[in-house]
């Protein structure tokens, strides 16, 4: 058993915990066809928490993340059994519209997606076009707000009408949360946020998700163990479609209960 | 090292070929263009854009209402068949994978190979013979039938190229389905729609066939939308096969400015691409 290479940041595991979890699953299995992609998962993510989810490729990580603002069905032939509470409230319940579930439960891509036709101010908006009208002044307002708590603020001030691509990866990555957060959801998903970004970037997005969490319940998939181990005060850990493991992170990195954990996290496989 | 040799000799000989073939396939336009210069740039003066044909002997007459009538025809054309046009290419790309977007696609190719002139004669049966009357209305209807699947199909493609994530990312911030595909994917491809149009309109301004049963032709400036009107391929045709050689002049002329405003389409279609590059 071998430490991880860079010592977590403390994380207040125990920290006091409403009695309902802001997001959780029941018996969440998640099906592609007659395959499932990740089965019955049972998991809480908490208020001004950021939970990780880490294993090895096609464990299912991402398609749980899919299947948590209702994503995962957009894939034909898809579908979900079990349950997804958002505040209490089964998000698959019939009746229940996906386009409103996706306005309260925000997603950050692997790859940054700022739309090419619309300009930096406008992508930031773009998440407020479907929600209730708002005066000139108000959004704009908004966009000032998100972008500052997208800390990219102070570099595209003064370009708000440019185009997001004359951007760097890692500033289009930060208007991709500024996008996100603008409409005020309750939970960010961030599904490997920076897996197609150079270090300096992955950095700033890192001390970006320590800010996201004094607002949001925040969900991050990450390949990138260090990466799971600065960010997150909670680690789940899925091998072969199946939760083996969660727990606070330093524990999961420094005492893992399951043997494969511990053989992922000391880089046996994976 | 014989077989090396060898390879070597066919590679060039094969390297010559494909020069000779490029140089054929050009040669033709090359001859076209030249032969149209030659022939057709005397007779481009200002009266030629200015004025309306003049009776046989009188000097001086001008191809103004053919290009006028040309202008007007493609108009309606367009009014009428980029809308459907557009709109079919996207509904194919974005919701088109079942029976119906098959169904669709199949008629859209088959209606592209349908020869011009019968398209001219389809809408003198359902325009013009019930109407009474040859227009440039009934012209342009039959030029945006010929416009519409070739848009539906570019337009198609284009849509196609924008990446599958930018639809997610639309999609997760809680944009509906249609508002995801009009105003992100749509957008995005937007200027691939416009070279698209642009493209379609050079092919259906030449156009003579269609035109021959619809809009007729008019030796008159007219800009009567209910009436017989002039197009340049029309007076085009119907100088070239006259008697008088002031007429094969004109002829020749209109040819010209006809072949230049295509080329001219094409060349604002690259630009189209080539800003939207530099912009990417």
């Amino acid at each position: 058993m071998t430490p991880p290479p860079t010592q977590p940041v403390p994380a207040p595991a125990d920290a006091p915990q409403a009695t309902v979890p802001r997001l959780a699953t029941d018996a969440l299995t998640a099906w592609y066809g007659t395959s499932s992609g990740v089965r019955d998962v049972t998991l809480a993510f908490r208020e001004n928490t950021v939970t990780a989810l880490i294993g090895p490729s096609g464990c299912g990580k991402s398609t749980l993340l899919r299947s948590l603002n209702r994503m995962h069905e957009l894939v034909p032939g898809t579908r979900v059994t079990g349950r997804v509470l958002l505040d209490g409230y089964d998000i698959y319940e019939p009746g229940i519209n996906p386009i409103q579930v996706r306005r309260r439960i925000g997603m950050v891509f692997q790859r940054p997606t700022p739309f090419p036709t619309m300009s930096i101010a406008e992508n930031v908006a773009a998440g407020l076009a479907v929600g209730p009208r708002l005066s000139r002044a108000d959004r704009a307002g908004i966009v000032e707000q998100a972008l500052k708590r997208a800390a990219l603020w102070d570099e595209v001030k003064d370009r708000l009408r440019e185009s997001p691509l004359n951007l760097s990866g890692g500033q289009q990555q930060r208007l991709c949360v500024a996008r996100t957060v603008a409409p005020e959801p309750e939970v960010i998903l961030l599904d490997e946020p920076t897996a197609s970004l150079d270090p300096s970037g992955a950095a700033h997005i890192e001390e970006l998700v320590q800010e996201l969490k004094r607002e949001f319940t925040v969900v991050i998939v990450t390949h990138n163990l260090q990466q799971a181990g600065r960010v997150s005060d909670l680690t789940a850990f899925f091998y072969l479609g199946e939760l083996v493991e969660v727990g606070p992170t330093t524990r999961i990195f420094t005492a893992p209960l399951k043997p494969q954990t511990e053989a992922y996290i000391t880089g046996r496989f994976g | 090292m014989r077989g090396r040799t060898a390879r070597r000799l066919v590679g060039s000989a094969m390297t010559g070929v494909t020069y000779g073939a490029a140089a054929l396939a050009i040669l033709p336009l090359a001859a076209i263009l030249g032969m149209l210069i030659l022939k057709g740039a005397g007779s481009v003066d200002w009266n030629f854009f200015t004025k309306s044909a003049v009776p046989v002997g009188e000097p001086g007459g001008g191809f103004a209402h053919a290009i006028v009538g040309t202008l007007i025809i493609v108009g309606l054309a367009c009014a009428v068949g980029v809308p459907i046009g557009v709109a079919t290419g996207i509904f194919l790309a974005e919701f088109g994978g079942g029976r119906f977007g098959f169904t669709i696609r199949f008629v859209a190719d088959v209606l592209n190979g349908v020869p011009s002139i019968v398209i001219g004669i389809f809408a003198w049966t359902w325009l013009v013979k019930p109407m009474g009357h040859f227009s440039a209305l009934a012209g342009g209807c039959a030029l945006a039938v010929i416009l519409v699947p070739i848009l539906a199909r570019t337009t198609e493609e284009m849509v196609r190229l924008v990446p599958n994530s930018l639809r997610e990312a639309a999609l997760a911030l809680g944009y509906p389905r249609w508002r995801t595909s009009l105003q992100v994917v749509a957008r995005t491809a937007g200027a691939g729609i416009v070279t698209g149009c642009l493209v379609a309109v050079a092919r259906v301004a030449g156009e003579t066939a269609p035109l021959l049963f619809t809009a007729l032709g008019n030796e008159f400036f007219s800009t009567r939308l209910l009436g017989p009107m002039a197009a340049l391929p029309l007076q085009v045709y119907v100088y070239a096969v006259g008697p008088y050689d002031e007429w094969h002049r004109q002829a020749w002329a209109g040819a010209l400015v006809l072949i230049v405003l295509v080329l001219a389409l094409s060349l604002v279609a690259r630009a189209v691409v080539r800003a939207k590059r530099q912009h990417a």
